[in-house]
């Protein structure tokens, strides 16, 4: 058994050590918003958090996200209102939008850290993070967008770092 | 576990998948009468396939292309909306089934292609609109004992100004269901429009920033199996026989399924099947293929451009008025493109389920119709028992016009007894795909007294799209999509010759973004740059004299110069190119501004001028500009598949790279509205934007060096 804390909620996970965090998140626990690109940590389509850091989930043992706290796009906000994803809706960036979480989980990541980043700062931390529909520059501007709210940004992390210790679930 | 209610009824609310209320007036013999859901209730009022409207307002529109990110999904309401006079944004939408009334009025068939979602629907959807508003009318003039011609409506209601009654379009759908449907209707004309024209928010931005959306690989129906295939590594190849004895010792591994040109492995999720696959051992019929190499496929090419080649375009005296062979006045180039795959972000997967009812398919496909005739093959059913659930698309670029992952998962869940998901591999998507043809080009040209072309020749060859597709569509050995862009170029010059010779190497072909554009733009516009620096000549103000009769190449062609302040003195060491295409009947010119930073290329910024006759949603229109930039620079910069042994080289993001955000170019995109109206076509967005990018960057580095760059991907 497995135990993880996935947006925060306890777990119990029946499935090898091995197995990367991505296939557990959408195979075994209907995540299905963390996507599938390379499974090679090439393109960014599966980045979470592990304890508020963006890491490729499909080259992630599960057992090394033990005790950490796991965040997926799901976890991010339940009503869709994290100022990141607010501004990805007002820059209207995704395309077909299959990568369109990993981008978002990233650039929460990248905010969190870097309140106000430069141009160089926001191409380097998203440079791992492919799109082939090429919605890079509305990306550029939605992240623009959401560093000058940074103030509520700040609150929403505080609320995401608040840990609900009381459902624990059992899933294989 | 989501269970498959769970799966579907999640789809629906985002928008992508199940047809609920499906009910049509024109109903096709493909219609799978035991899987088409009920009509919602005898009180819609639903006068066609697109629009219902339910008594409490609801108002339903169904969306009869896929949403691969080109945003079919916003732009076809919006033509619905306009006439229907809609509340923007108050209605639901939904993917249609698998079902012939929805085909695409341009292409006869139910297909996201060829940029022809909006020319295709364009009338189509209006007139949909506009018979359901008509029919709202009606019924209100009867209620009220009023003409219909004392009616308007306004956004969601109808109004009577004489009297001050309202009526909701809900309030009306009972008594409108039993109207008669009108034989014709009026279109509102362009200057009357509220919506078409407006830049207007994606309907699926939402749950696409939540992880909401549905795309195939997303689809978890109850008791679902998943399955990885291990295939022939060579094309054509099948299997021998294989040992699954180790597949079958991994924890967890359910089954193995030994198909023709692979065998699968089955688990309960996607990495123990990997596990099991990693174990199989197979022995293979490698097949005619199995010594093929890229550059035994240059070979076959450059051997037969000429002695195979085929008329395709000829006007004055064609390659006769060229001086003889030895001749120092001919100008000669021979340019050459590999062959590309598509990388989709979500690589390929279908999944499917088999009963003794019929066969149920949830797929992220471009062509239902396609996928439901291959279901029902792979399941020796007739197609009227195969309901296709179209999902998002994670891009789609013309692969998945395709129906080999439909095949896959449909023989899997046939011979396994349980509902399927096959998922492929990135290595496998690269690997197994329908690529972008390779192509070998000679061009030879001779200037006149004035520098400009008196004569132009191009002799083309490379594997044809249509011949496994529509072999009919390939006449006197002239495939179309192979010539596209250069048999109908449009300089003025006098003697012209374009041929064709079609190799079949072997290696699978189909459709890539923009098809035969995506490698005839780069060819033919940077040789015509080339004759222009032979000459000395601007190369702008070269193409503005080719063009002096093509007003619509000329306009996209001067604006772009416009915004590029061409001429101008740029930053130190950074350079112009510029180029222009007509392809899916919309105009396109960039100026790409590119400098040599590290002895790489680096474009910092391209100015795109589109004529695409009316933009329905211009901020739609820009991103597709954006969105096809991208696609086409990832190609000239790095795109290249190659063979050996049979075998493809590349298998992943690292050795075939895409774009990445530190690269990414600003890009100015400029829509000229030219109207349909005034007799203008109806041009695409999806695939215009491709062609003039390669071209106007190489163009720009040819600036730069002097040197041409004659083969993709540029190598400096």
């Amino acid at each position: 058994m497995i135990e993880l804390t996935v947006n925060n909620r306890k777990l119990q996970l029946d499935v090898a050590e091995q197995m990367p965090l991505l296939w557990a998140l959408r195979d075994h626990l209907g995540l299905t918003g963390t996507k599938f690109g390379c499974g090679a940590g090439l393109c960014g389509a599966c980045t979470v958090h592990l304890d508020g850091k963006a890491i490729r989930s499909c080259v992630t043992p599960i057992s090394s996200a033990q005790g950490k706290r796991i965040t997926t796009i799901e976890g991010l906000s339940a009503v869709s209102d994290h100022p990141v994803q607010l501004a990805w809706i007002a820059e209207d960036v995704p395309q077909c939008g299959y990568c369109q979480s990993g981008q978002i989980m990233q650039a929460v990541a990248l905010l969190a850290e870097t309140p106000q980043p430069s141009e160089q700062q926001i191409e380097q931390a998203m440079a791992g993070n492919l799109c082939r529909c090429g919605t890079y520059n509305r990306i550029k501007s939605a992240i623009r967008r959401a560093a000058k709210s940074n103030e509520s940004m700040a609150v929403a992390a505080v609320n995401t770092a608040l840990v609900d210790n009381e459902a624990t679930e059992v899933r294989s | 576990m989501i269970s498959r209610r769970e799966f579907l009824t999640v789809s629906l609310a985002t928008g992508g998948g199940l047809l609920l209320g499906f009910s049509t007036a024109s109903q096709a013999e493909t219609a799978p009468a035991s899987v088409v859901p009920a009509v919602a209730s005898g009180k819609d009022f639903a006068p066609n396939a697109w629009v219902r409207i339910a008594p409490d307002g609801q108002i339903t529109l169904v969306v009869s292309a896929s949403e691969m990110g080109q945003g079919a999904m916003t732009a076809l309401p919006m033509l619905i909306a306009e006439e229907l006079d809609a509340e923007w944004g108050r209605f639901n939408t939904e993917f249609a089934p698998a079902n012939q009334a929805y085909a695409n009025p341009l292409l006869g068939g139910q297909i996201t292609g060829g940029s022809a979602t909006v020319r295709g629907f364009y009338t189509k959807m209006r007139e949909v609109g506009a018979t359901a508003r008509e029919m709202l009318l009606q019924a209100a003039a009867k209620q009220w004992s009023v003409s219909a011609n004392a009616l308007i409506t306004e956004p969601g209601r109808v109004v009577h100004p004489g009297s001050g009654r309202i009526a909701l379009y809900g309030e009306l759908a009972e008594a409108a269901a039993s109207v008669p449907v009108p034989g014709s209707v009026m279109l509102k004309s362009e200057k009357d429009f509220r919506i078409i024209g407006k830049p207007t928010p994606r309907l699926d931005t939402p749950i696409k920033v939540n992880g909401q959306a549905g795309f195939g690989i997303d689809a978890r129906p109850e008791d679902l199996r998943i399955a990885t295939i291990e295939r022939c590594p060579v094309f054509g190849g099948k299997v021998k026989s294989f040992d699954a004895t180790a597949a079958k010792a991994v924890k967890g591994v359910l089954a193995v399924i030994g198909l023709d040109h692979g065998v699968a492995v089955l688990a309960r999720d996607y990495w123990t099947a990997e596990q099991g696959r990693q174990q199989l051992k197979i022995d293979w019929d490698l097949g005619p293929l199995a010594d093929l190499s890229s550059e035994g496929i240059t070979r076959m090419l450059r051997a037969g451009v000429e002695t195979k080649a085929r008329p395709a375009a000829k006007h004055g005296q064609g390659a006769g008025a060229l001086p003889s062979a030895g001749s120092k006045k001919i100008f000669r180039a021979v340019y050459q493109v590999p062959y590309l795959a598509h990388t989709c972000m979500e690589p390929m997967n279908c999944t499917a389920a088999v009963t003794a009812d019929g066969v149920t398919v949830w797929a992220p496909t471009q062509a239902q119709g396609n996928a439901q005739r291959a279901a029902a093959k792979a399941a020796g059913v007739d197609a009227s028992k195969v309901m296709v659930h179209t999902t998002f698309l994670g891009g789609g670029f013309g692969r998945r016009s395709e129906s080999d992952f439909v095949t896959e998962a449909v023989q899997l869940a046939k011979q396994h007894g349980h509902p399927v998901k096959v998922i492929w591999s990135r290595p496998d998507d690269v690997q197994h795909d329908y690529y972008r043809p390779i192509a070998y080009n000679e061009l030879s040209a001779e200037l006149d007294a004035h520098g400009m072309p008196k004569t132009w020749v191009h002799r083309i060859a490379g594997p044809s799209i249509w011949s496994r597709i529509a072999p009919a569509r390939v006449k006197n050995g002239i495939d179309p999509s192979a010539v596209e862009g250069a048999a109908d170029l449009p300089y003025a010059i006098p003697n012209l010759e374009v041929t064709y010779a079609l190799i079949d190497p072997g290696v699978p072909v189909g459709f890539w973004r923009s098809v035969g554009h995506s490698q005839n733009a780069y060819v033919v516009e940077c040789f015509l740059d080339e004759l222009a620096a032979q000459s000395g000549q601007d190369p702008f103000e070269y193409r503005k004299k080719l063009l002096k009769d093509q007003p619509r190449y000329l306009a996209v062609l001067e604006k772009a110069a416009e915004m590029a302040n061409w001429g101008k003195p740029l930053p130190k060491r950074h350079h112009h190119g510029i180029a222009v295409a007509k392809a899916f009947g919309s105009y396109c010119a960039q100026v790409a501004e590119v400098s040599i930073e590290s002895g790489k290329p680096r474009v910092h910024k391209v100015h795109c001028a589109i004529d695409c006759g009316v933009a329905v949603n211009p901020s739609g229109v820009e991103a597709q500009m954006q969105s096809a930039i991208v696609y086409g620079l990832t190609a000239a910069l790095s795109g290249k598949i190659t063979l050996k042994n049979g075998r493809v080289q590349q298998q992943n993001f690292n050795d075939y790279p895409a774009l990445r955000i530190d690269e990414m170019p600003e890009i100015a995109v400029a829509i000229i509205g030219s109207g349909v109206e005034s007799g203008h076509t109806l041009g695409g967005v999806g695939e215009p934007g491709l062609p003039p990018i390669a071209p106007a960057v190489v163009n720009a580095l040819r600036a730069a060096t002097g040197k041409p760059q004659r083969e993709l991907p540029i190598r400096l």
